[in-house]
């Protein structure tokens, strides 16, 4: 089972709660964490289910319900902000239908917002799964999407 | 020896050990800064930010709980800004809190009501942004409001570093945080153990108990029913302070006479079956000593402590006693030995306890207490229900007459009375396991090694014929974690524990610091109610519950003696083995006897 490969490759000890909640959530087909993972990692660290619990859910990275398989973050930091993302999100509502915090019936794409990422001069700017673009405008949005839609990315 | 260090607190000196924080550097200088999450038994959390201060040399403000001094510093506690930051905290927990000040479960007892009070804070100064969560109901002992939570952190704290049950923790975060079970599932739905400490602690009316008081009143007003009562050895020492009277007063005959005029028709004491218990559980230790029994014996009356053993600690299911708790105890004599000899119908009994503990409720409702054939104690009301009750019932409790009880199952002796201190199971036990044992009386009943305050506390008692006898007390479920991992590990190393018998509470102090006081029952109040029961044992006539008369003629009359077929059935129990994720019972760990 993946998770317990997973968990054979740490040490039980409490500060590698983070590595291990993400190294589970990425092997997770749906890009979260459930019940049965956060008992079995605080049995695995001797720590308290509502430590892991709060741990898990104080962190916006980590998920506790289902995502889609790819996971758009739109920062919505200031420079970002005055680049012009809020039509971005308005575009990727319509491209998705979705809203933020929500995920595509198909299972594909789940919208989030995001702070910095720390790229602000290719700013507006966003990441997909690992991989960040910046510069967006319209069109390059629309064939990002397309692209993951079709597979190529 | 620490170090002194010398400061200005406001242009007063103060000489203070080094490590002391600002906040109690000023109490020196007899300053004290207001506070809101800071609470003196717990580690600061420093979360609320009310306790700012500013120093010389040093931009902007410090939060004076968790600053320690420094040689020469110049404190100012009082300035324009720090009253407006002060102001500004309170009115922005104002704003995201529900304020039902007049209905609250702690009005009068808030320390956020007071604060803001005493600061003169606009409670409109912004504008409610509360997001409405709802009560979590799950637990059959403690209810949890988050409209009134205002995120200090203390129930986490205790539960967390004080009792070790780990059920709670803050989730989520930014205006999303809240405190919250695992996998929010609720505190019925947790390894809560029902102490309560949370809602002792809780300075606002966030936390507060499972209500039973309105059915209370419902029964006692129904012509139908026969209400019996029940009232805890450490309620008596607790109920006076709530009306103007000294901590610590033991107000038994006003007890008596309160529960007289609220119209319960008969009124019994738990400290009976207190006595009833040291018969049971002394008789059990005795036979686990002459016949080889599991020893370490450990007491079961703290229905906290039982929860966290079949939690945390299974393995030591057979080391802790079969004894049923007083409460249990008198629930079962109530409905069988009480409803035969005066002729009630057992069906129109409604047996009622009054405990300093939210744990009963949840132990009144454990499956295996209704040896009676019906549910042996209906319902439990807490300290502050009673106390509720009381103001209900328009009575001036401090000028009630001292009054008797209803009923022989009321007579009691000073050992039952110290059931509510930490360590005074431990001296009733004893004092009637070395009768049992040696068929003498001790010279001197008082064992003062364990009493007191002291986290885990240890007696070595040379009992003619059995040669030293080493025991041990531990109140606060971290302090019984810490003795009890001591234990498991000498268990696993060499088959024998060092201790044949040890006390457990629950809760810091014993019963007087129960989940079930008053709000804001501290360490020191503690002490001094406990201090309270020492003085009225040491008054009373009899103080070994053996010489007992009412439970030698329950014996003779009923059980016909400790530890017998019927006392087995009637006042002894068993227990489960519990997940550590939901609470809930997973398998049996012990069986009771002729089942």
């Amino acid at each position: 089972m993946k998770r317990k490969e997973i968990l054979r490759k740490y040490e039980a000890r409490p500060d590698n709660l983070l590595y291990i909640l993400h190294d589970i959530q990425d092997a997770s087909p749906y890009n979260y964490v459930t019940e049965e993972d956060m008992e079995e990692i605080a049995d695995f660290l001797d720590l308290p289910y509502s430590k892991v619990y709060g741990t898990a859910t104080f962190y916006s990275m980590i998920s506790q319900k289902p995502r889609g398989k790819h996971v758009i973050r739109l920062c919505d930091s200031p420079p970002c902000h005055l680049m012009g993302s809020e039509s971005i999100l308005d575009l990727l509502r319509d491209e998705l239908g979705i809203d933020v915090g929500q995920t595509t019936p198909d299972m594909l794409f789940t919208l989030e917002i995001t702070s910095c990422l720390g790229v602000c001069g290719v700013a507006p700017a966003m990441m997909i799964d690992e991989e960040v673009y910046g510069n967006l405008n319209p069109k390059k949005l629309r064939k990002i999407i397309k692209d993951y839609r079709e597979g190529i990315i | 020896m620490a170090e002194m260090v010398k400061l200005y607190i406001d242009g007063t000196e103060v000489e203070v050990p080094e490590g002391t924080t600002i906040l109690n550097a000023a109490k020196e200088a007899g300053k004290n800064i207001p506070t809101l999450c800071y609470h003196q038994d717990l580690p600061p959390t420093a979360a609320c930010g009310v306790c700012v201060i500013e120093y010389e040399g040093r931009p902007g403000m410090q939060r004076a709980c968790c600053t320690p001094v420094a040689p020469g510093m110049k404190v100012i506690t009082n300035s324009k800004t720090l009253r407006e930051r002060r102001k500004a905290v309170i009115g922005l927990i104002l704003s995201n809190h529900n304020v039902d000040c007049p209905s609250c479960a702690a009005n009068e007892k808030c320390e956020l009501q007071k604060l803001a009070n005493d600061l003169g804070v606009d409670m409109h100064m912004y504008e409610k942004i509360l997001d409405h969560r709802p009560e979590d109901k799950t637990s059959v002992a403690i209810v949890r409001d988050p409209d009134k939570c205002i995120l200090c952190g203390r129930c986490v704290t205790v539960c967390d570093e004080i009792q070790t049950v780990h059920a709670i923790e803050i989730a989520d975060r930014g205006f999303d945080a809240h405190v919250d079970t695992a996998f929010s599932a609720g505190m019925g739905v947790s390894p809560c153990v029902n102490c309560g400490q949370c809602i002792v602690y809780c300075p606002t009316g966030a936390l507060r108990e499972q209500s039973h008081l309105e059915a209370v009143w419902d029964a006692i007003l129904d012509p139908e029913k026969h209400v019996v009562v029940q009232e805890a050895p450490a309620i008596r020492a607790s109920i006076g302070e709530e009306f103007g009277m000294e901590i610590g007063s033991v107000t038994v005959g006003k007890m008596y006479s309160a529960l007289k005029r609220i119209g319960f028709d008969a009124i019994f004491d738990t400290n009976f079956s207190a006595d009833l218990t040291i018969m049971e559980e002394g008789t059990e230790l005795v036979q686990r000593i002459q016949k080889g029994g599991k020893l370490p014996l450990i007491t079961s009356c703290s229905p906290g402590w039982v929860k966290f053993m079949e939690t945390f600690f299974p393995n030591l299911g057979e080391n802790t006693s079969t004894a049923k708790s007083p409460q249990q105890m008198m629930g079962a004599l109530t409905k069988t030995y009480y409803a035969e000899k005066s002729g009630i119908d057992p069906a129109k009994i409604v047996s009622v306890s009054i405990m300093p503990c939210t744990a009963k409720k949840f132990e009144a409702q454990r499956p295996e207490m209704r040896d009676s054939g019906y549910q042996d104690v209906d319902y439990v009301l807490t300290t502050r229900e009673f106390v509720r009750m009381i103001r209900e019932a328009g009575l001036d409790f401090k000028n009630l007459p001292e009054e008797k009880p209803y009923h022989a199952l009321a007579d009691y002796t000073g050992a039952a009375t110290i059931f509510g201190a930490t360590g005074g199971v431990m001296e009733a036990a004893v004092r009637s396991a070395y009768y049992l044992l040696t068929k003498k009386d001790m010279n001197n009943v008082d064992i003062k090694p364990v009493r007191g305050m002291e986290g885990i506390k240890e007696a070595e008692l040379e009992i003619p014929g059995v040669g030293k006898v080493k025991v041990a007390v531990a109140h606060g479920l971290g302090n019984a974690r810490e003795l009890l991992t001591k234990v498991n590990k000498q268990l696993e190393e060499t088959g024998k524990s060092e201790y044949v018998f040890i006390e457990i509470m629950a809760c810091p102090g014993g019963c007087v610091g129960g989940g079930g006081q008053p709000y804001g029952s501290s360490i020191a109040m503690r002490a001094r109610r406990g201090e309270g029961l020492y003085q009225e044992d040491s008054s009373l006539p009899k103080r070994c519950s053996h010489h007992n008369e009412a439970i030698l003629n329950i014996y003779k009359e009923f059980l016909s003696e400790p530890g017998s077929k019927k006392a087995h059935k009637l006042l002894h129990t068993n227990y489960v083995e519990r997940s550590v994720v939901s609470g809930d019972a997973v398998r049996e760990i012990t069986h009771k006897h002729g089942h």
